[in-house]
């Protein structure tokens, strides 16, 4: 086999993410709704029903807390399954599931047991599929103790994480935008699998740190792009784990950029933007020439029309101005 | 499905022993709560020890079992050792679950007692999927999970009973009617109160039984075990039973009539099997006498452990929240 990077898709690098699990390993299989036969809503699993069989690529019915709960059940009856949810808006009928049983059980058992599930889901805005198929609900889970969130936004990550995922004793829900679907890039045959913790400088810059994960990321990096045109150089921190949080390398970056801009799609009251400022504003006030700023979704419902879509969430050009009034107040 | 059972002397002896036990540690745990060595909710089993025995006297080991909060009676009949389950009882470090979960969460890995589950259906997904685990690897085991009939108004149980039989899954659900979730009867909230015809309509097999009757209980598992085993899929079993006491340690109970409790009380399942018995001929009264005693000594011993037990150091609150691998 070539060991030339070959051009791929994020959908493409997911679908052999879970091709590879299901291979390495027999405990492994996909279960969700619509995930053999229609292959994914995203068409993330499509031809892997013909590959693998039914038993281990199973259509489930639209149960979502009986799937997701039954994916527990599985994982602590020794399997590993994955359980795809159509959309983070449609995990909320599992929510009792991933809240009271999956993050609980391993600590109320007082560790004789543990849940080794992982769930994959479908987050944000972009396709203009109005308010109830585009929010970021991430942020919330990772609120969960017990719970580990993963936000992959690069085709390494969404290819490598699904395995490190399935190897962790506990319960990741990995979190993959639907804008990053198409995205196209390069990826080695040789990608493997990629820690699930820490965060990664997905650019350096000295001017200002610009935190972010997911579906922003590209539009973080294009913003880095125009602004370094105009002679600002923006540090991007692709956070790759909401939960845990990977402090030392945000520290880090803030100490030498002085400035922080806190990029997310998710809302900004009680959301993961403010977590991120709180500990900056905690561990490293002192290293700060400016208060943090956030660029967060505007507190509404997602609407259908795409200039209002568009307008509710952050975009490259809304992050440019942002980082740049940050750097140069007017 | 199968008849009753001929029963044996040492048969007999140990359905008996098994529900005085549970009663008896129960008696316990409302005195030890009185005295606020137990606290939190201390939801009793007493009156429907019948279920917990007759089904669990009809499992492999190999099988696993999903309970609810009010569970005790399951966890004992299951196997799961009474200091412990005591010590959890009290929230100390030798409890079964470390003291983390108390009353309403007893796990045991050995015995594979996937827990109390406090949450109302809760439960019933897990039991799915661990039957969905042991039928993907071709296990022999099957997964039984207990609720209450109040568990049958919630969505996860529709959900689980659908995906079950759809799948054929090796998992039997034992709903528990005690005619009130606590202090609504089941007429004021279900539209079909023949619980077990909801399953039927789910194409599970299901039927009803008397659940203050232990050897009853004990014959439908083993047939329902027979039948699941066999690859027959999921099966349903309703058992008609009733709570002597209140829902949790105290309610005015003003939702049922004394009168109605005096009624179910007649049918005491220990009273019942015992008199049943001992004029069957299969035990005499020393044989009850000695069983007392038993459980007695037991749960003294039990109490014993639990007082002597430490408490967990604050230094591990936050262990177990994240695994560093799986048990095995
Ligand atoms: C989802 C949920 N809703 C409400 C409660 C509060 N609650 C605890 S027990 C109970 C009654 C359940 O009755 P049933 O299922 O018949 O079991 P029983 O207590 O009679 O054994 C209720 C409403 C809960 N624990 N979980």
């Amino acid at each position: 086999m070539s060991t030339a990077p070959r051009k791929t898709t994020y959908r493409e690098a997911a679908r052999e993410a879970i091709r590879e699990a299901m291979l390495r390993d027999p405990r492994v299989f996909l279960m969700g709704e619509d995930v053999g036969r229609y292959g994914g809503c995203y068409a993330v699993s499509k031809g892997l029903l013909q590959e693998f069989g039914e038993e281990r690529i199973r259509d489930t019915p639209l149960s979502e807390s009986a799937f997701v709960g039954a994916g527990i059940g599985a994982a602590l009856g020794g399997m590993r399954p994955i359980v795809e949810v159509m959309s983070v808006n449609f995990s909320l009928l599992a929510l009792d599931q991933i809240v009271n049983n999956a993050a609980t059980i391993p600590h109320m058992s007082g560790g004789q047991f543990a849940v080794p599930l992982v769930m994959r889901m479908p987050t944000g805005s972009g396709r203009q599929v109005a308010a109830q198929h585009s929010h970021s609900l991430e942020g919330w889970y990772a609120h969960i103790p017990g719970l580990k969130i993963v936000a992959p936004a690069t085709l390494e990550d969404v290819r490598g994480m699904l395995w490190t995922a399935l190897e962790d004793p506990n319960p990741v829900l990995i979190f993959e935008h639907v804008q990053l679907y198409n995205m196209e890039g390069e990826l080695s045959p040789a990608a493997g699998p990629v820690p699930i913790a820490g965060a990664a400088i997905r650019r350096p810059g000295r001017d200002l740190s610009i935190i972010t994960y997911g579906g922003s990321l590209p539009k973080c990096l294009a913003a880095a792009e125009a602004l370094a045109t105009d002679g600002i150089e923006a540090e991007v921190i692709d956070l790759r784990s909401l939960r845990p949080l990977d402090d030392a390398t945000i520290m880090a970056s803030v100490a030498r950029t002085r400035r922080v801009l806190i990029v997310d799609e998710g809302w900004r009251s009680g959301g993961l933007s403010a977590e991120i400022s709180a500990r900056i504003v905690e561990q490293a006030f002192y290293e700060l020439d400016a208060p943090p700023a956030r660029l967060c979704g505007v507190e509404v419902p997602i609407p259908y029309p795409k200039h209002l879509e568009d307008a509710s969430v952050p975009q490259a050009e809304s992050i440019r101005l942002a980082a740049r009034a940050l750097v140069r107040p007017a | 499905m199968t008849a009753k059972p001929r029963l044996t002397h040492e048969h007999a002896r140990r359905l008996l022993g098994q529900m005085m036990r549970i009663r008896v540690f129960e008696e316990r745990c409302a005195e030890l709560y009185t005295q606020q060595k137990i606290r939190g909710f201390l939801h009793l089993y007493i009156g429907e020890e019948a279920n917990a025995v007759g089904i669990m006297e009809a499992l492999a080991p190999h099988d696993s079992v999903v309970a609810t909060y009010r569970d005790h009676g399951h966890a004992l009949a299951r196997g799961v050792a009474m200091g412990p389950a005591m010590a959890e009882m009290y929230g100390k470090a030798g409890g079964s679950s470390r003291g983390r979960g108390g009353s309403m969460h007893i796990f045991d890995r050995p015995t594979r007692f996937y827990g109390g589950n406090a949450i109302v259906g809760g439960g019933l997904p897990l039991a799915v999927g661990l039957a969905l685990a042991e039928k993907m690897a071709k296990r022999p085991g099957i997964a039984v999970c207990l609720f209450g009939e109040g568990a049958v108004a919630e969505g996860e149980f529709h959900e689980s009973l659908n995906l079950a039989a759809l799948w054929k899954l090796p998992v039997l659900f034992v709903c528990e009617n005690n005619l009130y979730a606590m202090g609504s009867a089941v007429e004021r909230t279900e539209s079909e109160t023949d619980i077990h015809l909801k399953a039927a309509a789910y194409r599970l097999n299901s039927r009803r039984v008397d659940g203050m009757d232990v050897v009853a209980v004990e014959a439908a598992t083993r047939g329902a075990v027979e039948h699941i085993r066999g690859g027959g899929g999921p099966v349903f079993l309703e058992c008609m039973t009733y709570r002597f006491r209140a829902h949790s340690m105290f309610d005015a109970q003003l939702y049922r009539d004394k009168a109605e409790v005096e009624r179910w009380k007649e049918r005491d399942p220990i009273k019942r099997f015992q008199t049943w018995a001992l004029s069957a001929g299969l035990l005499r009264g020393a044989d009850v006498a000695a069983l007392s005693a038993a459980a007695v000594a037991e749960v003294d011993a039990a109490v014993a452990f639990a007082e002597a037990s430490p408490w967990e150091p604050l230094s591990d609150l936050e262990k177990y929240v994240l695994m560093d691998e799986v048990p095995v």
